[in-house]
């Protein structure tokens, strides 16, 4: 089947393109996805391993099976994410 | 409240529009373009969002904030495309019965806005390059 996955900030630079298209089989994982966008993509290699999946407007993990007309994004770290050294624990 | 916005932020607006009687706390967040990350020189900004899910990660996060504390209203706006150092690039104003609410419920809002709205931001350098800021690399 054929997928399109939507690509932001440095990956669509790297890209040189806001969508790729991939082709994997039926019931293919995220993780698959993964794998095979870096195979394809050399240049995506880097970012890819250190991105998220969106999967219909939601973070997927890497064991999720996704249906054949998902919205797929790959979402390279947000400034704001990784790097808060504080995460949000706070409660009232 | 939420939106995403290629226009200036009116910081007065939005506070003003969480204003109530049963609320005697208003507080509101700017996060601005700042000109220095340690010795680096930054001119411009350049923020892009993913818009469909940045707009499904604030609504959620707006439901977040009003399970946790008492809100009268809360907004938050995000501002994308080009930005000059100094420019509001993101707000938040939240309303409460009193300011212990307020404050908790706006810093809330904006850690966690930093930590799941997918909103790049591409820092545009005094020597002419430019960089996508990505923690991690």
């Amino acid at each position: 089947m054929k997928v399109r996955i939507r690509l932001f900030a440095r990956a669509r630079d790297l890209a040189g393109a806001d969508t790729v298209e991939l082709e994997l089989p039926p019931g293919s994982t995220v993780a698959e996805l993964r794998r095979q966008l870096a195979m394809d993509r050399p240049a995506l290699a880097g970012i890819v391993a250190r991105s998220a999946l969106a999967v219909n407007d939601e973070f997927a993990e890497d064991s999720l099976t996704f249906p054949l007309d998902a919205e797929i994004a790959l979402l390279p770290p947000v400034s704001g994410g990784a790097n808060s050294h504080e995460k949000v624990s706070r409660r009232p | 409240m939420i939106q995403l916005t290629a226009e200036p932020i009116d910081h007065a607006l939005l506070t003003e529009q969480v204003r109530q009687a049963n609320c005697g706390a208003v507080v509101t967040f700017l996060g601005t373009v700042r000109d220095l990350t340690g010795e680096r020189v930054t001119v411009a900004l350049d923020y892009q969002a993913y818009p469909g899910m940045a707009e499904k990660k604030l609504a959620e996060i707006e439901q977040e904030v009003r399970k946790r504390w008492p809100v009268g209203e809360l907004v938050m706006v995000h501002r994308l495309g080009h930005l000059e150092v100094g420019d509001i690039s993101v707000a938040v104003s939240v309303s409460c019965a009193h300011r212990a609410q307020a404050f908790d419920a706006c810093r809330y809002a904006i850690d966690r806005l930093k930590e799941l709205v997918p909103i790049w931001k591409k820092e545009n350098w005094d020597d002419g390059t430019t960089e996508w800021v990505h923690p991690g690399s």
